[in-house]
């Protein structure tokens, strides 16, 4: 079957703060820049982030120093973060953070008229010796929506190409194995076209949606994961999910590590605040992970809240309500929503959920996503780039501090961008891709389309979503997770033949929730055997039957290698260009 | 039990929308309106609309739900209800109906477009942030939390009628957004586009867009704003 070919200089699969930066960047340039977004830009997850972007820029305290930043950053990763990323993210941010602010986005500020900071997880002064720095810097609790809107708004203003509603279903490999673009479907029509690329950018956000209780948006499918593994290429550190504290308890609904940053703290059944017991220093301020491990331990300890004691209370009526309606406006509303309690009234119940993907598609620096050779030498994949939470740097290593995704998604959708321009100037030449590659990247839609019988996606996405959420949680055990690889193995063939009863053209979020599940089936599949062969606790990672971190043997990336389902073992870069590496110790807050 | 009748039109097959009746056991709970369509998507997978965040802030799933606008993942059955006992979601009305709840936004979002929807300082950017004091900032409260979610826009009668003319509740809460904002300096610009008798003057007041504004928002008011300062520039 022929299609029709679009053709771009640089495409950009997804819209939110990642893809639009590095839009904006390709289109300043003035390179054919094109985003493929399943949704209006706008309403892509960034929308949904909260508390703020994490950078040094030295506003609620003039000595702020990057190197801080970054300290903290290895730290939290608990020391599987590459420090030459870390590096470059924590001394670029600044620049990244203006750049934003120059384009119109509406922080919060102080009496000085700079840009508003608030303390969050895990940040200190002086490489940890100095007491807890305030580096957030925030649009009230509303700092995601300022952002996504800002770079939608920028990226109108450079002209830049949106196919808004349109599904990028598999990437388009020509004979050199080199990727040249993807199939992409417009919703609207249901029109299926080949989206030519001499520069092909994932950044299509997380996947949170594989668990059945998440922080995330509906659209959180990890598509560019599933077309990644598909196509033969690695994922790295896919093991590394992050539980955010603080999600509704019932709803999953987030609300912001900023309310503890502002203040607030979280008690016990006994109106005990424990975390004093857990992190003496920090407290409510420690890492995530160690914190919703907490949270964990006095739910199962029999201290949980509630008439089923399964969740704790988030308490905020003593920061007031004048302080609560200036700097957490959007956790009221939700609150309010979702918990039918005003936090100036009564503590929110909060329970952790899943939030965030430290993994992704290994990259370098500048954005060029990587595969390992037969040598085991990085090699770098021809025309493949990945940004944001889809990409893994790694600058989040086994645990992402709060406010440092923002920070990432700028930062590195700038560096694919200008990266891309650069390489766009020296000339890109690709071989054309050839009707056998075609049909092979629309062989998974073919078979979709014509499917006569079998399971429904609602059907088979709950049980996938069990399967994560019974088997992979805040606490893993080697035999709960091979009966759940076990389980997802069976699941395969049951999602890779899911029905698609309804075949109509227009608007069919049928369709495009069928090739959802499947990019959640791999996603799902890729963390279960990276948990299951990462035989230690580092992070996010917690396991009963391994309960220390073991930096003899998985002071390591881990890479999914989806040919053959095994998985490798990359290293983590200690050499950051500017300051000296930070070397593993305790991690204790 | 609840019935709930939604509106269906699939232009493939259907050669006129109809209202289809469905049966829903909401177990006694007081369910997000989101959280009945998912269930139904379950049972009748040809059904279609918007969602992404259902939270309320991305803004995609607004919809008509017994005769108001709202978003369906933050409005309560309780609330979409009131004393009614069916619940009849319709897509957002005047704008065309692409299949089932979904409707073509292309017109509301060209309105958003043309007021300029992003900053224009043409003074060099300093090295650091500009500098906008507290008080300065706190103009911006009320109007850049626009989620674009079109409720407003569309249960304005006078963007009903002039669609393509009057900018809209929506698309002046933001021109008004950046008219206030301390860092701009293309006001008068700003201005003299939308100095016309459609693009602002078509609104009477008549205060549905606040009636409805998902996040308590007041469009009206921005452009009571305006108008105050299309007027006090032509004198």
């Amino acid at each position: 079957m022929t299609i029709r070919t679009i053709e771009f200089d640089g495409v950009i699969v997804g819209g939110g703060g990642a893809g639009m930066r590095a839009a904006l960047q390709l289109a300043q340039s003035g390179y054919k820049t094109a985003v493929i977004s399943k949704v209006f830009p706008t309403r892509s997850h960034t929308v949904s982030a909260q508390g703020g972007i994490t950078c040094a820029i030295a506003s609620a305290d003039p000595n702020d120093d990057w190197r801080w930043h970054m300290y903290d950053t290895v730290k939290g990763s608990d020391y599987i973060g590459d420090q030459d990323a870390i590096e470059y993210m924590c001394s670029v941010g600044p620049q990244a953070v203006f750049e934003l602010e120059h384009m119109g986005l509406p922080f919060s500020r102080t009496d000085e008229g700079r840009i508003y900071q608030r303390p969050f997880g895990g940040q200190s002064k002086n490489f940890g010796e100095g007491g807890q720095a305030a580096r957030t810097c925030a649009a009230a609790d509303r700092t995601g929506h300022a952002l996504l809107h800002t770079l939608y708004q920028s990226n109108m203003k450079n002209n830049t190409v949106f196919m808004n509603e349109w599904y990028a279903v598999d990437l388009v490999k020509n004979v050199d194995d080199v990727v040249v673009g993807v199939i992409a479907i417009c919703m609207e029509t249901g029109e299926t076209v080949f989206v030519k690329s001499k520069a092909t950018v994932f950044a299509t956000g997380g996947a949170g949606r594989i668990y059945s209780s998440t922080t995330n948006a509906h659209i959180n499918t990890g598509d560019g994961i599933g077309m990644a593994l598909r196509a033969g290429f690695p994922v790295q550190d896919i093991e590394m999910w992050q539980f955010h504290p603080t999600g509704i308890h019932g709803a999953g609904v987030l609300v912001t590590e900023g309310c503890r940053g502002e203040g607030g703290y979280l008690v016990n059944k006994d109106g005990e605040r424990f975390m004093e017991r857990y992190a003496p220093n920090a407290k409510d301020l420690a890492g995530r992970d160690v914190v919703a491990r907490s949270m964990v331990m006095e739910i199962l300890e029999g201290r949980g809240c509630g008439p089923n004691g399964d969740h704790v209370h988030l308490k905020l009526d003593h920061l007031g309500e004048e302080t609560l309606m200036a700097r957490l406006p959007g956790v009221c509303e939700l609150s309010e929503t979702f918990a039918h309690v005003h936090p100036k009234d009564a503590p929110i119940p909060v329970v952790p959920t899943c939030h965030y993907m430290m993994g992704g598609i290994p990259t370098n620096v500048d954005g060029q996503a990587l595969m390992v050779d037969e040598n085991g030498n990085d090699k770098v994949i021809e025309g493949l780039f990945a940004c944001g939470e889809a990409a893994c740097v790694s600058v989040h290593g086994a645990n992402r501090l709060g406010g440092n995704s923002l920070l990432d998604l700028v930062v590195f959708g700038r560096a694919a961008g200008l990266y891309i321009e650069k390489a766009l100037r020296e000339g890109i030449e690709h071989t054309e891709a050839n009707q056998d590659d075609i049909d092979r990247a629309m062989a998974r839609l073919n078979k979709l389309n014509n499917s006569q019988s079998g399971e429904t996606t609602a059907q088979l996405r709950t049980e996938l979503q069990t399967i994560m959420q019974n088997h992979f949680g805040v606490f893993r055990r080697g035999d709960y997770m091979q009966e759940g690889i076990k389980k997802l193995a069976d699941l395969r063939t049951r999602i890779e033949n899911v029905y698609l009863d309804d075949k109509s053209d227009a608007f069919n979020t049928s369709r495009i929730e069928a090739l959802e599940l499947q990019n959640l089936l791999e996603v799902a599949e890729a963390t279960a055997i990276a948990a299951e062969e990462r035989k230690e606790s580092r992070g996010a990672h917690a396991r009963d039957d391994f309960q220390d971190r073991d930096d003899e043997n998985w002071l390591c990336h881990s890479m999914y290698n989806p040919v053959n389902k095994t998985v490798g073992k990359r290293a983590v870069n200690f050499e950051p260009k500017t300051v000296d590496a930070f070397e593993p110790k305790a991690r204790t807050y | 039990m609840l019935t709930v009748s939604i509106y269906r039109y699939n232009p493939e097959i259907d050669k006129e929308p109809y209202m289809k009746d469905y049966e829903v056991d909401t177990q006694g709970k007081d369910l997000m309106v989101l959280d009945v369509l998912e269930m139904l998507k379950a049972r009748d997978s040809g059904l279609v609309y918007r969602r992404s965040c259902r939270e309320g802030v991305c803004g995609s799933d607004g919809m008509n739900m017994n005769g108001k606008n709202g978003l369906a993942c933050i409005t309560p059955l309780s609330e979409a209800l009131g004393k009614s006992k069916k619940l009849i979601i319709r897509p957002l009305p005047g704008l065309p109906v692409i299949r089932d709840l979904i409707v073509d936004m292309g017109m509301f979002y060209k309105q958003y477009e043309k007021i300029k929807p992003f900053l224009i300082n043409d003074t060099p950017a300093p090295a650091i942030e500009r500098l906008q004091s507290p008080e300065e900032r706190a103009h911006l409260d009320g109007l850049y939390e626009c989620i674009l979610c079109a409720c407003c826009s569309t249960a304005c009668p006078s963007f009903w009628w002039n669609p393509d003319r009057f900018i809209g509740p929506s698309g002046l809460l933001q021109a008004y957004r950046f008219l206030i904002d301390s860092r701009d300096t293309a006001t008068e610009e700003r201005l003299s586009d939308l100095d016309d008798p459609f693009s602002v003057f078509r609104c009477h007041g008549i205060q549905n867009c606040v009636q409805v504004c998902p996040k308590g928002l007041n469009p009206t008011k921005a452009i009571g704003h305006i108008r105050n300062m299309l007027i006090s520039q032509s004198v």
